[in-house]
Formats: structure tokens, sequence, C-alpha cells
């Protein structure tokens, strides 16, 4: 008889979710999907606001990284202020903005690997769900939570001193920033007692990728064959080709590494990118118009990223990027779990960055902000820790905004999700007479994979529980369960 | 003659010069009364009610009511402070106070009250105004969903005529406090800031100023509202 089986909530990720599988009379997957089922609307009820507005606003979306949005949204206001596209602020405007997207991207990596996907590698993916979570990692290897709590500090430091607060800050405003960096906040990050300084952060992160190594050579078939697929891969990269996360043109290339964006002007994202909307989630789903729904979607992310650029500007991110693509012998990595690797090659070079930039003079100048001639309309890229950011404002000559759109990191990631779901739910649950609950983690360990953010990306608060639901093909349901 | 009187706050004794009204006074004896439409220079109308105490077990505003020998007068007992904290959850709840996004966080005389007064949920339906934006004049912009109608606008902020740059619009709950259309596109720089200045919530802002001071270096975010009275 056939089934459906709905995972809810998903755990373990930001954001509330669930996931329906449907199975056939011989219990085999027929249709799965990712269900986002919270909804914001930040993109209506912001029209009408001050302009200046946006930068606070709009990173209310989220808890865990608003700095994305924060700068996101400024870097679009930059363009209406005249004070250029990425490029025109201030050195001191931009190094600022740029230690305070590093240190969030440093925090929220951390988070990820060591608070929620961890528990997965340290225990198995059907280990006992009691153990199963943070709380178990602290008990099963107290320093490595040690190390995970007091990274994630760090980058929370880095933010508090850039931004003014930890969460939900206030330090970038349209053409530039509100502070620069003091000498004694400087030293507090350069110089803290151990562990809270940077070199620290850049041992510490050296360390937590030779966990993970450590992990893949142990457990090679299932890092690299769980949720395989070909895909193409999108991210912004600096217009040399480095990791910028910053800022920087698009670019995208195909499953087999071929360019088929090449290094446009963001500014001009909806000529390229068109949303598609599917009545079964809040979520849309974005593709490369050129090539159609069908095979214009891509991934956004750590593993997009490092399958776009050509070299990451950090020496230890460098060597550990080689030594990553050298595993797929140069060709894009279309590995799920290999998000994770990519992950913590980032976020040693956003330790690596951290330093450098705490050591460079111009982050204590003076000139905070430039302004220029009016525009009417600006978008703003960043490369968020989960992956591209699109936020594209308009405002009237009253300066109210009259337009938001944004497409955030994880909606890019919609298909590639659901895709990931269809093959674990395949590979862990065909021919299943019983579902359990290891099954249901495998499933949301692929979610988790992507670090999404159900809540920025339906533009909501709080966990992201996991529904199952098992529906035979006259739609009825034969079991649910709920985690 | 001797001009002075003698009363007392909450059963201290204080002194003062005759023709001050209570707020005065006791702000001279290092003692707050909490005020919202007063404001320093302009005529007291005791319109938001914000200091309301008690003269002789009746119900006064403070900063109407001048001082008078002899007075006993209740200010910071539990019951007042509770009439305080209800007309604070008031204003709350009849206007749309958003302080995570506004620019007047830090510097709002409504939310610093708020925490003076440890508002945590208030007791009152909240009713989410739908009064609109006037945006139209070139430097300030009126936020009318943030408007607590105290008239401090209307009353200090006028052109060399002496003709006002704010006024009421409609009655009852329709009333609005409007910037005047004509006047409002011309109106100078300096005049502008000091209108955003002057209000004690965010609903004057002057245009482009938006988080250039961080959150945290703000006025009321290094002292509480009343501090520098309090002794």
């Amino acid at each position: 008889m056939s089934q459906k089986i709905t995972i809810e909530p998903v755990t373990r990720v930001e954001g509330h979710g669930k996931v329906t599988i449907y199975l056939d009379d011989h219990g085999n997957v027929r249709e799965s999907r990712l269900h986002i089922v919270e909804f914001r609307g930040f993109e209506r009820f912001v029209q009408g606001r001050p302009y200046w507005e946006a930068p606070v606003l709009v990173q209310r979306l989220c808890g865990i990284c608003p700095v994305s949005h924060h700068l996101a949204a400024a870097k679009a206001l930059d363009v209406i202020v005249g004070a250029g596209t990425g490029d025109g602020l201030t050195a001191v405007g931009e190094k600022m903005r740029r230690l305070m997207h590093y240190g969030q991207f440093f925090q929220s990596h951390v988070l990820h690997f060591f608070h929620l996907s961890s528990p997965d590698f340290l225990f198995g993916i059907d280990a006992d769900p009691a153990i199963r979570n943070i709380i178990g990692v602290i008990q099963e290897n107290r320093e490595l939570a040690v190390q995970g709590v007091m990274m994630r500090k760090f980058g929370q430091e880095v933010i508090r001193l850039t931004a003014g607060k930890k969460v939900h800050g206030t330090g970038a405003i349209p053409g530039g920033i509100n502070k620069n960096l003091s000498i004694a906040e400087r030293d507090e990050l350069l110089k803290g007692p151990d562990p809270l300084n940077a070199d620290k952060m850049v041992d510490w992160s050296v360390a937590a990728l030779d966990f993970f190594k450590s992990y893949h050579k142990n457990n090679q078939k299932l890092v690299d064959e769980f949720a395989v697929f070909p895909s193409n891969h999108f991210s912004l990269v600096r217009k040399d080709g480095a990791l910028d996360l910053y800022h920087g043109v698009l670019r995208a290339v195909d499953t087999d590494g071929k360019k088929i964006l090449h290094d446009v002007d963001y500014q001009d994202y909806d000529q390229f990118i068109e949303e598609e909307v599917k009545n079964w989630s809040y979520m849309k789903f974005p593709y490369l118009k050129e090539f159609g729904k069908e095979y214009g979607w891509y991934r956004v992310g750590p593993l997009a990223r490092l399958n776009t650029i050509d070299f990451i500007p950090t020496p230890l991110a460098q060597k550990a990027f080689e030594e990553f693509k050298a595993y797929t012998n140069g060709k894009p990595n279309n590995m799920t779990l290999h998000y994770h690797w990519a992950r913590l090659i980032e976020t040693l070079h956003s330790a690596e960055v951290i330093r450098d930039l705490l050591n460079d003079p111009e982050l204590q100048n003076d000139d905070l902000t430039v302004k220029g001639i009016k525009k009417h309309r600006g978008v703003g890229l960043i490369e968020a820790p989960r992956g591209t950011l699109f936020h594209h404002y308009e405002v009237n000559d009253d300066d109210q905004i009259t337009l938001c759109n944004l497409i955030v990191s994880t909606t890019n990631n919609n298909e590639p999700m659901n895709l990931a779901v269809n093959l674990t739910a395949n590979a862990f649950m065909n021919g299943q007479r019983e579902i359990t609950e290891g099954m249901m983690n495998a499933v949301e360990v692929a979610i988790r994979a992507y670090d999404p953010c159900l809540s920025c990306a339906t533009h909501a608060l709080g966990k992201m529980p996991l529904e199952l639901t098992l529906i035979d093909n006259k739609n009825i349901i034969i079991d649910r369960k709920n985690k | 003659m001797d001009q002075t009187i003698k009363f007392t706050i909450d059963g201290t004794i204080v002194t003062t010069q005759k023709g001050l009204t209570i707020v005065e006074a006791a702000k001279d004896n290092g003692i707050y009364i909490p005020t919202l439409c007063n404001f320093e220079g302009a005529k007291p109308k005791g319109c938001c009610r914000m200091c309301t105490i008690k003269i002789n077990s009746r119900y006064m505003t403070a900063c109407t009511t001048p001082a008078a020998d002899g007075m006993e007068i209740e200010s910071n007992t539990e019951e007042i402070t509770d009439i305080r904290k209800s007309i604070i959850e008031l204003l709350f709840v009849s206007g749309n106070h958003f302080c995570p996004a506004c620019e007047k966080s830090g510097n709002c005389e409504l939310q610093a009250l708020a925490y003076k007064y440890q508002m945590l949920v208030p007791r009152f339906p909240f009713i989410f105004p739908q009064k609109g934006i006037d945006a139209s004049s070139p430097r300030l912009m009126k936020e009318q969903n943030r408007c607590i109608a105290c008239k401090r606008c209307i009353k200090t902020i006028k052109d060399e005529e002496g003709r006002n740059y704010f006024a009421y619009k409609n009655r009852g709950y329709a009333l609005e406090v409007i910037l005047d259309p004509e006047l409002g596109k011309d109106i100078p720089e300096d005049l502008a800031k000091l209108a955003m200045e002057n209000c004690p919530v965010g609903s004057i802002i002057y245009k482009e100023k938006g988080f250039d001071e961080p959150i945290g270096s703000r006025k009321f975010d290094k002292t509480p509202i009343g501090s520098e009275i309090e002794v």
C-alpha cells in the first residue's frame, strides 16, 4: 500500500519546515517535498518606510545571520545615496563592514558545524536522538564543545565591536558605517586572553578542519556518496576570481566547471535570475533565466563558492582549498556532505581575514561615510554564510521605499535541498515497511548540510522542527511522526 | 516680602520660590517628576498627564499647577507610579512604537520612561493605527503612527514671523499633528533638526539621518531619564 511520510519539524536547522515523502504500492519513494511553512512578508511591510531604516529593519528577519541582511541592505542603499556600487566607500567604511561580515561568517559557520551538525558526526546518523545533540557532544567530547562555544563567542564579539550589538546592530549605514574600531577594541580581539584572540581562532579553525577530514577518512563512503547529484553552482567572486564574501561579480559554473554566468555586475541581477512560485511552499524557486526552470537551478553556499572561485586569498585556507579541489581533480564537487568540508575551509579563511584586518591601521580612520548623487534603485549582494543574498530596493523622491525584493540564500538552495531530500529518501526508505527515526534523521542530515535558514527564506523565528507523514496513493495519512 | 514657600513631596520638605510650577520646584530640589508634553520655555498644557501627582488627595498635573505653601504632594507612591505606567502603556498601544527600527531609539523620552517604569507587556490591546507617513518635505519626515500629540513641535518650531510649522488637524481619535505643507517645503536645516530634537518620540525625523549615532552611545543609553535631576 502506498504511503505518505511527513517529517515535521525538521530539527537542528534554523527556522521551521517539514518534509513530505510519498511512497508507492511497493514502498518506493514516488515523490518528496521540503515544505517551508513559515511566512514573514518583509518585502511588503518595508514598503513606505524611509530607506535608511532598511538595514536595521530587514535584518530582523533572522537572529542567526542578521549581519548579512544588514550589510546587503546597506550595500543596496550605498547605491541609492550615491556612494557607488560596493567600491565607493572610504577605506575604514569598507574594512569595518568586512570585519563585521567575516566575524558573522565565523560565528555562523561555527554554530552550524559544532552546535547543529557535529552530533551527527560524533554519534552517527542513526544514533539515539537523546544523545545525538549538543548536550551529548559536551558529555562525549568536552574539548570540542568548548572550542565551538568559544569560537562562536569570538565571532559574536567581532560583531559587537563593529556593529554595536551582538545581534541586530546598527553599524552599517547608507554610505558607510557609524563607528570605527578603537585601539582598545582592536586589542581586545587581537590580544585578548586565551582563547579569545584572533591567533587562537586560526589555530582552532585548523583543528576543526582536521576533525572533519579525519571523520571523512574514516567514513569516506557515507560522506562521498550521500545525496550526490550534479548541479550548477552560483556565487559572488572577486573580479580576479578570488573568494570574496563581501563584494564581487556574479559567476555560475555548470557541473563540469564551465562558466555559464560570466562575472556579471549584480546590479543587473534581474536580467539573469528569475523566481518560480510553487503552491506547496512559501519559498520561491530561483533559476538562471537563460537555462530555464528545468536546467537553470543552482546551488549556493560554501560548496558552490569553492566550486566557482579560482583561489582563496589567505594562505592556510588556500592550502586547504587546493586539497579540496584535488579531491575532485579540479572539477566541481557535487557531494552534499562536502558542504561541511567547504564550510570549515571558509571558517579558516574567515579567521585569517579577521586577524589580518585587525592589524590594518585604516580601521582607526575617521572618514566614516561618503555620499553622492541620489538614485532611485539600488541592489546589494553579499555572500551570506548560507549563500548568495540579494537585496533590491527602489525609493521615491520622498525617500520612501516603493519596492523591496529579497532573494535569500536558502531560497537559492530550494531546488537542491528538495533533490537532496529525494535522493536520501530513496536511498534510506525505498522498500522499507517501517520508517525508523534514523531514516528520518538521514533526510534531515541532507537538509542540514545546506545549513538552511528557513526563517529568512520565507521572510520566521525559532528552531526548525521536522514532521514526517506517510500517505498512501489515495492521500490517506498512514503514519505521522514528529520530532 | 519673603517669597519662599514650603511644601512636601512624598514626605520630604522642599522649599522654593513662589511662582514656580511643581515640576520646576521639584527639579530645583533634586526630585524628578516625569513629563512628556512639558517643554522648558513653552507654556505648559498638561495634556499628556505623565506628571500626574496627588495634592492633598486630589489628582493634578505637576507641570501646570503652581507650587503653594503647605501642599502635601504624593509622587513616587505605588498608586501614582501605576497611573504613570498605564499612561506610558496607553501611548505605546495607541501608536506603532517599534523601537528596534526607530531612529529615535536611545534618544526617545517615551522609550526611556518605559524603561524607567519597567513596562513589559502593556495591559491594553494594541491598536496598530495606519495613519501613514508624510515624507513630502525635503528635510523632515512626519511619522504619524509614532506621534503622541504632545504639541511640543507646535509650541516651539516657528519661523521668524512667528508662524507655526506644525499644527493640529482633525479632532478626537482622528487628531494628527501635521507639518504645514507650504512652510514645510522650505524649513531651514537648523529648525528641522531642532524639530526632531524637540520631539519626545520618533515622529519627527530629520531626513537621511539614519543611525549615524551608534546604539549604545545615545543619551538615555548612558544615563536613565531623570537621573540628571535626581540627587
